[in-house]
């Protein structure tokens, strides 16, 4: 049999059960549609430009750049997308689908909570219903995003199946999907599952990479030697990578998150440790953390987004042709990196996005002047207040904690 | 091969009882009693789930009972070695149902010869459309094992042709949508889809998904050849323990 559709080398697929196959064959036909139609990516620019600050700035990071004395820095500012990340790219992208296919009530996951929020105001702008499934474990790491979902009128699940993160989130949005899907779309939230999921992601994500091309060439008359981009799923990084796969001079590397370092055992490093082989999970084929019998493992980042134990069926083609690059941050290399960009240029990435500083503050050093590099700041950090506050130690963060505590106590 | 089995017990019966079975669930022990139990009850032919971590055809029950196997250790060789004791043991053919990651892991092909060597006819793989099974079939094939596809309520009529040109053994009809080990309405909608199943292909049709009392089996009676029997024996094994089990099993007959 010939590769079939939605493959890229031996990665990705469409590894449904058959309930699913009619809807998600409608999915593929609305995405080829809309993807041959000029005027729907017009209306998604215009959309995100009246709704999202797009263009979002890339910004010469001045100071960083004199501090490590190496390679000139920029940041692509997806922090500055409404609702605070670039997911909101990917989910305004399916929210114009959705109308095309008339449906009424949207589903996703989510890890870090920026998905979910995201979509939930996709829901509230567009009049859809809400569900998102998160794992239990993140609803209590990332309370104030679960808090803003619910203001926005969406239903949150907490999963309480499976390691309760996001891979088990996933499954039960699946689980809803196979039941509703006449009336409900599944708003996935990064380029992974089955085809066209991870295509179409891109896709929305690629305004990333399109915009950020067309600013460095305005702003420095260059490419980029380097561009950085920290994966979870997938998405941030393909979409800022999509603007220079085609110029092989650039180096496009991607950070995983290393947890409390490889050789432990707890993290979420497919692609930079020997530690993932292929297996075919979740809808689609790529590298996969799980042991020999094939159950999927546990894993670990401080950053919940980046929690996850497969990768973008296209980011593995991209790591066996060699054209993407991949490496790893722990967990106290992403605290440090966070609290120098916040010190040194004002800015404040996301947990998941600091990994893309990490990894570049590693390499930028031993760079020279007139080379550039250029980190996508997936997202803002404001988010993550108090895992950051604890990773910190901030004592006053504490007390205040404290006595907010005492007040609700004693009301 | 698993047709000539179906079509002769279904002279005499006038349908046919499949169950199902977590491997390991809630432990070999119990998973062992429970199969001796349901040959005696006289079910026809068993399904043996190899459990998986991310099960995401299974609900709330199902899906609980592959945690909980996981969660005692229960390895894909310790599920192997218990397919092949109770395939010799147990007069009645055993599939092998799982996710295709547990398939492609250990070896696609390699998996295949096992099942054979090991005295199991078939194997159920929800997550493997036929669009991505090149290999399997080629593997199901050289080994004479069945590979059994699934229609669902929303499968088209040229789709289940399609699907039926690939199978072997009996097809799976799952009866709604959804996950299994929710209520399925029995009603004229699954007389039509039953129908519309029966006229795409010459195998015999299994229904499953909801099937709960001996109500629901007397409804499938000369519609469907198989009732498959699936989450409620495994609540009827918590409640009521293996003897429960096979008080059920019989009652179904
Ligand atoms: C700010 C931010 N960056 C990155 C990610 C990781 O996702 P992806 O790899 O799909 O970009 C997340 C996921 O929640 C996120 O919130």
């Amino acid at each position: 049999m010939a590769a079939h559709k939605g493959y890229f080398g031996e990665f990705g697929g469409q590894f449904l059960p058959e309930i699913l196959h009619a809807t998600i064959t409608g999915l593929e036909q609305v995405f080829e549609t809309a993807k041959h139609d000029p005027g729907f990516w017009k209306e998604y620019e215009t959309l995100m430009q009246n709704y999202s600050c797009r263009p979002t700035p890339l910004t010469f990071a001045e100071n960083l750049t004199k501090y490590f004395n190496g390679a000139q820095i920029w940041v692509k500012r997806e922090d500055l997308n409404h609702t605070g990340s670039h997911k909101l790219n990917n989910v305004m992208g399916q929210g114009l689908l959705v109308k095309r296919m008339k449906k009424t009530r949207v589903i996703a996951e989510t890890g870090a909570g920026q998905h979910g929020v995201a979509t939930a105001t996709m829901a509230a702008k567009f009049g859809f219903e809400c569900t998102i499934y998160m794992g239990e474990v993140d609803v209590l790491r990332q309370r104030p995003n679960v808090f803003w979902m619910e203001r926005l009128g969406a239903t949150v699940v907490p999963v309480k199946t499976g390691s309760r993160i996001l891979k088990d989130a996933i499954n039960e949005a699946l689980r809803d999907w196979v039941g509703n899907m006449d009336t409900t779309h599944y708003v996935l939230g990064t380029a992974c599952g089955a085809h066209p999921f991870p295509e179409m992601v891109t896709w929305f994500q690629s305004i990333v990479g399109i915009e950020t091309k067309k600013q460095i060439l305005e702003a420095t008359g260059k490419l980029p030697d380097r561009v950085y981009a920290c994966v979870g799923g997938g998405s941030n990084a393909m979409g800022i990578f999509s603007g220079f796969l085609k110029d092989t001079a650039v180096e496009c590397v991607g950070i995983e998150a290393g947890g409390r370092g490889i050789a432990t055992g707890e993290h979420a490093t497919r692609l930079a440790s020997p530690d993932a082989s292929i297996g075919v999970s979740q809808g689609y084929k790529t590298f996969f953390l799980q042991d020999d019998d094939g159950q999927m493992k546990e894993t670990h980042s401080v950053a919940a987004g980046l929690d996850y134990v497969g990768v973008s069926p296209i980011l593995s083609h991209l790591k066996e042709t060699g054209r993407v690059r991949f490496e790893s941050a722990t967990d106290a290399e992403v605290i440090t990196a966070l609290s120098l960009a916040v010190k040194k240029e004002g800015l404040i990435p996301a947990l998941e996005s600091s990994h893309a500083f990490a990894g570049a503050f590693r390499e930028v050093s031993q760079m020279a002047p007139e080379q550039i590099i250029i980190i996508n700041q997936s997202g803002r950090g404001d988010k993550d207040i108090f895992t950051i506050a604890d990773a910190l130690h901030d004592p006053k963060w504490r007390d205040y904690i404290k006595d907010k505590a005492g007040e609700y106590n004693a009301s | 091969m698993l047709r000539d089995y179906i079509e002769k017990k279904r002279v005499e019966k006038k349908i046919l009882i499949m169950t199902h079975i977590v491997i390991g669930a809630p432990d070999l022990e119990t998973s062992y009693q429970t199969v001796k139990a349901m040959v005696e009850a006289g079910v026809d032919i068993m399904e043996l789930q190899i459990p998986f971590s991310e099960p995401v055809a299974d609900g709330p029950v199902i899906l609980a009972a592959n945690q909980t196997a996981l969660d005692r250790k229960v390895t894909v060789g310790q599920c192997i070695d218990f397919a092949e004791r109770v395939a010799k043991e147990f007069p009645v053919p055993f599939l092998f149902m799982s996710y295709y990651n547990i398939v492609f892991k250990y070896g696609v092909n390699k998996f295949a010869e096992m099942m054979s060597a090991k005295g199991l006819k078939g194997a159920i793989v929800p997550d493997l459309p036929h669009e991505e099974a090149a290999q399997y079939l080629a593997a199901m094939k050289k080994y004479h094992l069945d590979p059994i596809f699934l229609y669902a309520p929303t499968t088209s009529d040229s789709r289940m042709k399609e699907i039926s040109s690939h199978a072997s053994g009996f097809i799976y009809c799952v009866a709604r949508k959804g996950v299994t080990g929710v209520d399925t309405s029995f009603s004229s909608d699954l007389d039509e889809y039953l129908q519309r199943a029966h006229t795409s292909t010459d195998l015999p049709l299994a229904l499953g998904f909801g099937v709960q009392e001996k109500a629901d089996v007397d409804f499938l009676k000369g519609k469907a050849d198989i009732a498959i029997i699936g989450t409620q024996s495994l609540r009827v094994l918590a409640e009521k323990g293996v003897a429960g089990v096979k008080k059920f099993i019989a009652g179904m007959q």
